[in-house]
């Protein structure tokens, strides 16, 4: 119950900007390949069901291997940087650079070395890609915020590099981690749509080649029926995400 | 163990060599003493006591810390991991210096029932009150057994009913176990009811400015507040006190 009244205002509003929207379609007449109301999208919605699932799987799979590997990726290399300060000052710039780098801008050389058979391969790298830097930076800000008084605890007692690693720094990381990995999980959904237009037409068939189908022969409603998909998979990744937030640091304050 | 060679600074000095943060300073401290460090804040009080924790190292001088020996330190605020519960938190020393798992939590609960909290070993630090957080605190220094124990303002940031639960419990604490302690504080009644020999330091550079015995028996007899002794005392500390400020102003 009290989920539902956190939730209320959104959908309220969210119901209020649909009921304008049809409203102002109808009175203003506005042709339907222009703008079609919510209810023309809604029946694209259900005609394209079965289409529009596949691709949108297809998505969401590439997305979530991404993330898996930018989880792995990232967090790892920041384990492995914290662990030396000259290691940090070599790899922090590239892993800047990697971030600041647009993904259509490295798309091209990806799909040549991922082959172009193997679009899906290219596009997970590319979303992975997108999705490293949070997790790489969520984990190394987290792993160096640990309690200074607790450090010279730890200093006091002679602990060893792994000890500290394990019982202090990884455990004061995890917040961090977590929310690097929820803004994570936003990007990688951006990354494999974008990367999946950049692959060119019917490489792979996901979302994206949904929407470019359905511009390209100006059938509207179902563009947009695509793009609520896409909200939802980004709607539904963020709840898993913020949920698994919420259970790992309920013990603490 | 014999007095005289127990944890010292020598001359030490923290800092650029012609300036100097802190020192030089001598502090002797023999076995089970209780030594309250006082002065104005940047005296170098904490630093002081990093020292003698071996957890910073003099530019100058040196550092004496007996071989063998374990020290506990207890830092301003808790400090507890908010992740794990009490008897984790405690048992971190222990386990940190390679006890095996089953010991170290052994120690821990007979370490949280000395400080009243036996039945609060499963407590996760939010759970537990200010006083209650700063006890667990406690019990996690004393857990390793130490021969020096060392507190940076431990008491600080609780109110006076807390603070003065605590220090009964810290000397009831230290006449069973003959524990030496240095305690940092600005509080100078704290000072002088708490320890057997409260030693000013300079404002300016954290020199050693006053070196007071305190009178009366410890643990402190009931009503010993009211004592005109302890009064008296109270009053030579705070003089010495504003005499260290006076000198940079």
């Amino acid at each position: 119950m009290k989920r539902l009244a956190e939730a209320l205002p959104a959908l309220v509003l969210s119901a209020a900007l649909l009921v304008a929207w049809e409203v102002a379609c109808r009175l203003l007449a506005v042709p339907v390949y222009f703008l079609p109301p919510p209810s023309a999208v809604a029946v694209a919605l259900v005609e394209n069901a079965p289409v529009l699932a596949g691709s949108a799987l297809q998505t969401f799979w590439m997305a979530l291997k991404a993330l898996l590997v930018a989880i792995v990726g990232g967090g790892g290399l920041a384990v492995l940087v914290s662990l030396s300060a000259r290691a940090e000052r070599a790899v922090s710039p590239l892993a800047v650079t990697l971030q600041v780098t647009p993904v259509v801008a490295i798309a091209p050389l990806v799909l040549i070395w991922a082959g172009l058979d193997h679009a899906d391969r290219a596009v997970t790298a590319l979303a992975a890609a997108v999705a490293f830097f949070p997790v790489f930076s969520g984990v190394l800000t987290g792993l160096k915020s640990a309690d200074p008084d607790l450090e010279r605890l730890f200093d006091l007692h002679g602990a060893s590099r792994l000890q500290r690693l394990w019982r202090l720094r990884l455990p004061s990381a995890l917040p961090f981690a977590l929310e690097g990995i929820r803004v994570a999980a936003g990007l990688a959904i951006v990354g494999a749509v974008v990367a999946e237009f950049v692959s060119g037409s019917g490489a792979t068939q996901g979302l994206a080649w949904r929407l470019l189908e359905a511009g390209n022969r100006l059938r509207t409603a179902e563009l947009l029926a695509a793009l609520a998909c896409l909200a939802a998979m980004g709607l539904i990744l963020n709840a898993v995400t913020t949920a698994l937030q919420r259970r790992a640091l309920r013990n603490r304050l | 163990m014999t007095a005289g060679v127990f944890f010292a600074l020598r001359a030490a000095v923290v800092g650029f060599p012609g300036r100097p943060c802190l020192g030089p300073i001598d502090l002797a401290v023999a076995p089970g003493e209780i030594v309250a460090l006082v002065g104005a804040s940047g005296a170098g009080k904490s630093t002081a006591l990093r020292l003698l924790a071996g957890l910073e190292h003099p530019s100058a001088g040196s550092v004496h810390r007996p071989d063998g020996t374990r020290t506990g330190f207890v830092f301003q605020s808790p400090t507890l991991m908010p992740w794990a519960d009490a008897r984790t938190n405690v048992a971190l020393p222990l386990k940190l210096s390679g006890v095996p798992a089953a010991e170290a939590r052994l120690c821990a609960e007979q370490a949280l029932a000395a400080v009243g909290l036996g039945d609060r070993a499963r407590a996760r630090p939010r759970q537990l009150s200010g006083g209650m957080a700063m006890r667990v605190s406690l019990a996690r220094a004393l857990a390793v057994g130490p021969d020096l124990l060392l507190l940076d303002e431990p008491f600080a940031a609780l109110d006076s009913i807390t603070r003065r639960a605590l220090i009964e419990d810290l000397h009831r604490l230290w006449a069973a176990r003959s524990v030496a302690m240095v305690f940092v504080t600005h509080d100078v009644e704290e000072a002088a009811y708490l320890a057997g020999r409260v030693v000013v330091l300079s404002a300016a550079d954290g020199r050693g400015m006053a070196d007071i015995p305190m009178p009366g028996p410890l643990p402190r007899p009931e009503g010993w507040r009211r004592d005109p002794a302890f009064r008296e005392a109270v009053e030579v500390v705070a003089d010495a006190l504003g005499r260290s400020m006076a000198a940079t102003a």
